[in-house]
């Protein structure tokens, strides 16, 4: 029975940890500037855990493989250095591991979400709502106009609740329903709910962050390749909560131009 | 002051129920009641006492971050009852302390001590009423459970607080039964158990007062 | 040295007569406990079944489940569930595992029956408190259990049920009306339930050990349910108000939880002014230390049986023991790690992950203890060994997964994935479980006299084990691409290619579902008809194995039991050639 399962737990440590070896499901590229230090954090943690992991497993395996066969007075051999050694070891190794992690992960971090957008950054309004997400730019005069939620009105397209009526800054707001940005330049976010919890989530970013109903977020970026990607929620919100997304255009400066332009126009 | 283990096991299997060692040696009973070590009663209350403290830390970190979250909290006066009833409250601390040293003392002072436990329910009766009054007051002025986030703290505060005094009066209720039973507080479990309990109902509301008093 | 407890152990009632008296509303805790067993049984089944109709869903979107629109006929028209009528299943699966299945087996099911026994005493603390526990417990169950007959079904807002989706009422969708009330109220009885439960465990072990057991002479699994009721007592002491200010959010028209100006089906919302992240905090300055709660008792009862098998003491008694003490604490100080993402001040991230990493210090510790001790033994296998060998096994790779998501920096990628669902099913559902396995295959022979096929057994744990590595391992590979969790349908572009890993996970749940009826079968054929057991048919040394099989009323017919030595004397001379000393054998010299 101990040699059984010293075979089948070595085989499913083996077998896991190939697939995350050979990267068989991985993560998308990256297209962040920021993001390259999160994948390296990420190899960092795969490597540390996976020593972890392959040690622990394999020993548990050995020990149930020595601990089968037939019952001998085995009172004098106990694991050396007794529970000091564990206790000693776990602490050191778990410690090192721990102290290196957080020292260079809080970097990553802290490049993501604790330095300020670069200040000529571009602006986009983000509304989450069920089940959809919108985005609204500042138009040629460079400010957005105020909210209402009263004057949230859907069916005519109304869906930050702008009062372009009697706000000047309002009339010029750039309504769109794909985050479309120009490559390699800050992008800045205000994230904000209409309605319940909903969260913001770029796979090729490498960010994520919630929409709080009541608050306005700051998500910062930099894209630095042209492409589309998909924004998901990740925030249960409701019964189309699967089926919530909305696409990150990252376009040439020109052809980014060339959109605003059009977008403007309307 | 050791209680012999084997005499003890011995002695609570001839008593039954109650659990205790009887008393064999002195008349005058040792400041610390009856035994040694807490009643199991006791030590439940105590367990009681840091959850019920949880969750009135729980509601007072709600507080403030609920305040400090918006700015539409509207201060309002408290009804002046409720310093009355702080009063009650403290002063029925007070009723119940004298009760036991009266029950403590023996026979001759068994009745006397029956009166103050008696008072003291009384005056948990008027703090509970205090509160309903306060509440009353408090409506009239337009300020209901939903009016305003202060006002939905000062009645979750005050209803959770009067419940658990309810629950109080309820056990000193059944303790004044019991002792009336037995005529004895020396062959009645549960006292210290009580009177700890009604004097943190009581050291809670002073805690609840001045939170309420600062921030409402 | 030894404490002693200077209260005679008297019995505060007599043996019952008559049947209500004796099985229905027992104030004896063996009998309460086998009531939350069996309560424990029930939701785990119907978890379960929870579990595949999710996963079959998932897997095969257009396939009709022929008594699903028998149970909803608005939920799942045809058979086919409605994306709402996942999110209800979804919820249901997720409140009944992680309150009524793991809370209930590990932690008040097996606490209740043995830590009297196992510290000598005739029963627990508060026998009234207790009996009024289990059956607040079952009211909590009906309550919850009512929200499936309810019109619009049960809640679609997760066992997290944030607000304000929680909060807003039916305005934020189906599901979100009646099912949602009683959902609040059931877990509201819930924590009262617990904090009974709770306080009936800590008192007990303080106040009624036997003569001779020390603290320190407790069987680990004693201390892991005493170190579970505290943690339990403060925790459910602070999900109660939560429940209360949700429901009255819900029913009274305050603002605790809602801000203002959200506009939902159409409608601005009347409340104004409330914290969302205010429920965040509060619900996971709970839902942390729960599952520790979960995971505790089990760690414990792993290391109580483990020795057992491997005839010597467990390495580190005391080390264990702190270790546990070391969770309990700091298994408060790491809530924000479920919140980094949350929209909360970024800076907290870095502050929570630092107790969040540490505290796989000590979990660390424990893992090499319990494997340390297999060194250099030769093991007895039978199926409560195999499964503390399983439980290590998936405790590792459960724990590792942990590293990642402590991570501020990676859990910006992996939050909200299926890295999170692989790394919390691997401790909990799996883990925990295991724990609850290895103490039922252990005590059955002692709750009721009979041994458990250990063949059913054997076949039990392998298939069990490697069905589980088949259901969850896969999972970590999803969450690496980014697929999101609590999705009812996988639509997204990227998701599309991943049908296929899915569909693996669901066969192998299925299958891995399937093998428990191996063990339901067990338990009800050897309940009747298994090997009569004797009293210490494992030569175990704590305190239940000195009395019958099952204990009498009293559990041990009226004698005081006085302890000698811990539980760890395995591996000694004996009397009568044994190679162990129960805690009761007096030393020899007299």
């Amino acid at each position: 029975m101990g040699k059984v399962f010293a075979v089948l737990v070595t085989l499913i440590t083996l077998i896991s940890i190939a697939f995350f070896v050979m990267h068989t499901w991985w993560l998308p590229p990256n297209i962040s500037t920021t993001g390259k230090a999160v994948d390296h954090q990420l190899e960092e943690t795969l490597i540390g855990t996976g020593v972890l992991f392959l040690a622990g497993q394999l020993m548990l395996g050995c020990f149930a493989w020595m601990a089968s066969g037939k019952t001998k007075d085995t009172r004098a051999k106990r694991f050396p250095g007794g529970a000091t050694s564990v206790v000693v070891t776990a602490i050191v190794v778990v410690g090192i591991e721990i102290f290196t992690l957080t020292f260079v992960g809080s970097k990553a971090w802290g490049a993501i979400y604790l330095t300020p957008a670069e200040p000529g950054a571009l602006r986009v309004d983000v509304q989450a709502e069920q089940f959809a997400f919108y985005f609204r730019y500042p138009g040629p005069d460079g400010q957005f106009g105020g909210l209402h939620p009263d004057k949230i009105d859907d069916g005519s397209g109304n869906y930050f609740g702008l009062d372009p009526a009697n706000d000047v800054a309002a009339r010029d707001d750039i309504v769109v329903g794909s985050l479309v940005v120009p490559v390699n330049r800050p992008i800045a976010l205000s994230l904000h709910s209409k309605d319940v919890g909903h969260s913001f989530y770029v796979r090729e970013l490498r960010m994520q962050e919630d929409f709080v109903p009541g608050l306005d977020i700051p998500l910062h970026f930099t894209a630095t390749q042209v492409g589309k990607y998909e924004i998901v929620c990740t925030q249960l919100c409701g019964l189309g909560h699967y089926n919530m997304k909305a696409y990150l255009e990252v376009m040439s400066e020109p052809d980014y131009e060339q959109w605003l332009k059009t977008q403007a126009g309307q | 002051m050791g209680v012999d283990v084997q005499d003890a096991i011995h002695a609570g299997q001839k008593l039954g129920g109650s659990g205790l060692p009887p008393v064999t040696r002195n008349t005058r009973l040792p400041k610390v009641a009856l035994s040694e070590r807490p009643e199991r009663s006791e030590t439940g209350v105590w367990i009681g006492i840091f959850a019920i403290v949880m969750t009135f830390a729980a509601l007072t970190s709600a507080m403030i971050v609920r305040e400090g979250v918006a700015l539409d909290w509207q201060h309002f006066q408290l009804p002046k009852i409720l310093y009355l009833d702080t009063v009650i409250l403290f002063f029925s601390s007070w009723t119940l302390e004298t009760a036991l040293s009266k029950l403590k003392e023996g026979e001759n002072r068994f009745s006397a001590g029956m009166t103050w436990l008696a008072v003291t329910l009384a005056l948990g009766g008027m703090f509970v009423i205090g509160q309903v009054v306060a509440w009353r007051v408090l409506a009239g002025q337009g300020l209901f459970l939903a009016t305003n986030p202060s006002s939905s703290f000062f009645y979750v505060f005050t209803a959770a607080h009067a419940l658990h005094l309810v629950g109080g009066i309820l056990g000193l209720g059944y303790l004044i039964y019991k002792l009336n039973r037995t005529r004895s507080a020396a062959r009645t479990t549960g006292i210290r158990a009580t009177s700890l309990y009604w004097h943190f109902m009581d050291g809670l509301w002073v805690y609840l007062f001045v939170l309420l008093l600062a921030r409402m | 040295m030894h404490e002693v407890s200077t209260h005679p152990v008297a019995h505060q009632h007599t043996a019952p007569t008559g049947f209500i008296r004796k099985y229905v509303f027992s104030l004896d805790h063996k009998v309460i406990g086998k009531q939350y067993y069996g309560l424990a049984l029930v939701s785990v089944f119907i978890g379960m079944v929870l579990s595949w109709l999710l996963r079959i869903h998932l897997a095969y979107p257009d396939y009709h489940i022929p008594f699903l629109s028998k149970l909803s006929a608005v939920g799942a028209p045809g058979g086919v569930m409605t994306p709402e009528y996942y999110l209800s299943l979804l919820t249901m699966h997720g409140t009944l595992m992680v309150f009524f299945v793991l809370t209930n087996a590990p932690f008040a099911a097996f606490g209740n029956y043995f830590l009297p026994i196992q510290i000598g005493a005739e029963d627990m603390a508060f026998p009234r408190f207790n009996m009024m526990s289990f059956w607040t417990t079952f009211a909590a169950f009906v309550v919850m259990m009512a929200s499936f007959f309810v019109a619009d079904g049960p809640p679609i807002s997760g066992w997290t049920a944030y607000a304000p989706l929680s909060a807003v009422g039916r305005d934020a969708g189906p599901g979100l009306a009646l099912g949602q009330d009683l959902w609040a109220i059931s877990i509201a009885i819930f924590c009262i339930a617990s904090l009974l439960g709770a306080l009936n465990f800590i008192a007990t072990t303080l106040d009624l050990r036997a003569r001779g057991m020390s603290l320190l002479r407790m069987p680990y699994s004693t201390w892991a349910w005493f170190v579970t009721s505290v943690i339990a007592l403060l925790a459910f002491a602070v999900l109660l108000p939560a429940c209360v200010l949700l429901i009255l959010d819900r029913v009274a028209g305050t603002s605790f939880f809602i801000p203002a100006g959200l506009v939902l089906s159409d409608k601005l919302q009347p409340h104004s002014g409330g914290s969302p992240l205010l429920w965040q905090h509060l619900f996971w300055f709970f839902g942390h230390p729960e599952v520790y709660i979960a995971i505790l008792p089990s760690i414990g009862i792993i290391a109580t049986i483990l020795p057992v098998f491997t005839r010597r003491p467990l390495l580190g008694p005391k080390a264990l023991i702190g270790s546990m003490v070391a969770i309990g604490f700091l298994s408060y100080m790491v809530w924000g790690h479920h919140m980094f993402v949350s929209g909360m001040n970024p800076f907290s991230a870095n502050i929570f992950s630092v107790p969040t990493l540490i505290i796989t210090i000590p979990a660390t510790i424990m893992t090499l203890l319990l494997t340390a001790s297999l060194y250099g033994a030769k093991m007895r296998f039978d199926t409560p060994a195999l499964f503390c060998l399983g439980f290590i096994s998936v405790f590792i790779s459960g724990g590792i997964s942990g590293f990642y998501l402590a991570q501020p920096s990676l859990d910006t990628y992996l939050h909200a994935t299926y890295f999170v669902v692989a790394h919390f099913h691997f401790v909990m559902a799996v883990a925990s479980l295991f724990g609850v396995f290895a103490g039922t295959y252990f005590w059955f022979p002692k709750m009721f006299g009979r041994m458990m096929s250990e063949s059913l057994g054997k076949w039990h744990f392998w298939l069990t084990f490697l069905g589980v590595y088949c259901v969850f391992m896969p999972m970590h590979y999803l969450g690496l691409v980014g697929n999101v969790r609590r999705y009812s349908a996988f639509v997204d572009d990227y998701l599309a290619p991943l049908i296929p890993v899915h569909r693996f996970i669901t066969i192998a749940a299925l299958l891995t579902g399937a093998a428990q009826l191996i063990f339901l079968w067990n338990l009800i054929w050897s309940r009747f008809r298994g090997p009569v057991a004797s009293e210490n048919p494992w030569e175990a040394t704590s305190l239940e194995w000195a009395t019958t099989s099952p204990p009498p009323f009293d559990n041990f017919g009226g004698k005081h039991p006085v302890v000698y030595h811990g539980p760890n004397e395995l591996g000694v001379d004996g009397p009568d050639g044994t190679d162990f000393l129960m805690q009761t054998a007096a030393p020899k010299s007299s």
